[in-house]
């Protein structure tokens, strides 16, 4: 009872860590969208600061929750999308230098902001403050393939800012924000990059998935099964220059879609609990 | 103390009027010990280049009349040329200034040679010791100005010109253009133009096809690229990047049929095509396929039409940041004329104006500031 009663205090608090994530990726957001759109100069290391500020916020939330659970905490819908939102933050402070920053942070920054308000919304289960034996296959297929799902994101990301750089060209009426958005060439390269990296990422998570021991979900497996088999085909159409940049970067885009409804819909078509 | 500027400029003065004023570098020692020589003449300043010959002066020279001072200065004016001078006293002499220095003046708005121009006619006249306190502050004033000016507006973004404007997309396209391959048809006026521009932003890899390959070889040797004999072109176009054409072929060289196979095995490189000819050398079709990019003459000069139209606009806002630059001058003046004034004293004068207090700069009348 006791025990029951800190839980839900310490869950209540951390919360608040999100909020501030939150709150920094949507003033980061809102900054580069108006310096952008309004063709004003852009202090990078603004946007550099508040993303920063955010990934701290977020890691102080994970790291609160991932002792109070003594594993990784992706023990719910939650702690789901703020690991999601942390390592899609993470994997862009770590390559987003290579592609002008604080312009890939002007599609990035909105989309971990969306996914840390609608991990606020988001009931919060109990039960799971109860810590149970750690299983490092578990603890790997989880980590590796939400770190995989931050990739994709941004490969999806960079996918989106490839049209919007293509309609641009092709329109030949290029607006002020195509001179500031990467070049195109830069962007094809960043979305292929990006896409392997996920696919690698998800393909260990996958692997580790088989080795956990426990019962298996089939209908979550063979979902997962096709977004591999559907990213395995993208690859292998860009590899074999058979799929033009501009479809590469089109499906990049459906299929991370595709992934991001998985998170939502696999609740209603699994027998077991939504991740462990 | 007054500050002022005796002028003209391409606003006011034909090529022909302005090229009989203009003081080349070589003589500009000897014309400003000419300029301090003037009676009433303290410090000053000459700025001199194809667009303008500026006289910015301190000291009590500035009642004079423009034509009065251009007489003085010059050893003869001749008849009609009265009306090309111009005379700016105080702040809108400032405030001019600021906007020479920040390309608002320029016949092409925005431009920055003029920054540095400004900026070598200021050490010029500093090495002559022709400038005092307030040309110096003035023009290291006009210098943070036209910076900011440049740093904080688009004033000075979007390319003009036809030329820039193709090279400006193709860095959108390929990023850094030195691992690009550019090819240019036809040596023409246009093409070579292109390929300099191409060569000075970083392409090294330039090949020149052309009918006559006597002049494919001089164009290549001046760009540091290579000649090819027109009828092998096609073989180089599997890995280029960017076409330049401007043939006087009678129909399309370059076709949907004669690309369609080349892109298959290119992958997802772009390709960008800039068609300078007329009649066009490239297929309009060309355009639709993935991954290429053909930009006619009539799209590049309307992008550059719409820069051109932005930086106007654009200077609205500039003249706005230098108005607060202005009135930041003006109190810098009024504190050197009196430094034991307090800034209540200074704003009370200001409002009652009252003659003890008030500063230099705002006893000159408005109607002072005259076209002569």
């Amino acid at each position: 009872m006791h025990l029951d009663f800190v839980g839900s205090f310490i869950f209540a608090a951390d919360q608040v860590w999100i909020w501030l994530g939150a709150y920094c990726f949507v003033l980061a957001s809102a900054y580069s969208a108006y310096t952008l759109i309004a063709g004003k100069f852009m202090a990078p290391r603004l946007t550099f600061g508040l993303v920063v500020a955010g990934f701290i916020c977020q890691s102080i939330f994970l790291g609160i929750r991932g002792h109070a659970v003594g594993r990784c905490p992706i023990t719910n819908f939650c702690e789901l999308l703020t690991f999601l939102s942390w390592s899609m933050i993470l994997i862009y402070l770590v390559i987003g230098s290579s592609y002008r920053l604080s312009l890939l942070g002007v599609f990035t920054t909105p989309f971990a902001a969306l996914l840390s308000i609608w991990a606020l919304f988001q009931p919060e289960p109990q039960a799971v403050l109860v810590k149970s034996p750690v299983n490092p296959w578990l603890e790997a297929h989880t980590s590796f393939s939400i770190v995989a799902c931050g990739a994709f994101a941004l490969a999806g990301l960079a996918g989106l800012m490839y049209l919007i750089q293509e309609r641009q060209l092709k329109t030949r009426r290029p607006s002020s924000v195509f001179f500031r958005l990467p070049p195109i060439r830069t962007l094809v390269v960043a979305n292929s990059r990006l896409l392997w990296l996920g696919f690698g990422l998800f393909t260990v998570g996958l692997g580790t998935g088989f080795m956990i021991g426990q019962d298996v979900d089939w209908r979550k497996v063979a979902w997962s099964l096709v977004i591999w088999a559907l990213y395995g085909g993208i690859l292998l159409a860009r590899t074999r220059r058979t799929m033009a940049a501009k479809w590469v970067a089109t499906l990049s885009i459906i299929v991370f879609g595709l992934l991001l409804g998985t998170f939502w819909g696999i609740r209603f078509i699994s027998d077991l609990p939504p991740v462990r | 103390m007054n500050i002022s500027c005796f002028g003209l400029s391409h606003q006011t003065a034909n090529i022909e009027i302005r090229e009989r004023f203009a003081i080349a570098d070589s003589a500009l020692p000897k014309a400003l010990l000419r300029l301090r020589a003037i009676e009433g003449v303290e410090e000053g300043l000459i700025v001199s280049t194809c667009n303008r010959t500026e006289f910015y002066v301190a000291g009590t020279v500035s009642k004079l009349a423009p034509a009065r001072f251009f007489e003085e200065f010059y050893d003869g004016l001749q008849s009609g040329d009265e009306p090309h001078f111009f005379g700016l006293w105080a702040e809108r002499c400032v405030h001019h200034l600021f906007r020479v220095v920040s390309g608002l003046e320029s016949m092409v708005v925005g431009e920055t040679e003029v920054f540095g121009q400004v900026k070598r006619a200021y050490e010029a006249a500093v090495l002559e010791k022709a400038t005092g306190r307030r040309l110096n502050k003035l023009f290291q004033k006009s210098f943070s100005v036209g910076k900011q000016v440049r740093s904080s507006t688009a004033v000075g973004r979007g390319s003009i010109s036809v030329g820039s404007v193709a090279v400006d997309l193709a860095e959108q396209i390929f990023g850094k253009l030195d691992g690009c391959k550019v090819m240019v048809l036809g040596a023409g006026d246009t093409s070579e133009k292109m390929a300099r521009s191409f060569k000075a932003r970083g392409a090294h890899q330039i090949f020149v096809s052309n009918r006559s390959f006597d002049r494919a070889q001089v164009l290549a040797q001046e760009t540091g690229g290579r000649a090819i004999r027109f009828e092998e072109w096609e073989r180089e176009f599997s890995d280029l990047d960017i076409l330049v054409t401007s043939t006087s072929a009678p129909h399309s060289i370059v076709t949907v049929e004669k690309i369609a196979p080349v892109l298959r095995r290119r992958g997802d490189r772009p390709l960008f095509m800039i068609d300078v000819a007329v009649p066009r050398d490239i297929d309009p079709n060309v355009h639709r396929l993935n991954g290429v990019y053909v930009y006619d003459l009539d799209a590049l000069q309307s992008m550059a039409e719409r820069s051109m139209e932005a930086r106007k606009q654009e200077a609205a806002g500039c003249d706005r940041l230098i108005a607060k630059h202005v009135v930041e001058f003006q109190n810098w003046i009024e504190k050197s004329v009196n430094p034991m004034l307090g800034r209540g004293t200074r704003l009370a004068s200001a409002f009652s104006g009252s003659g003890g207090t008030t500063s230099a700069i705002r006893q000159l009348p408005d109607e002072a500031d005259s076209s002569a």
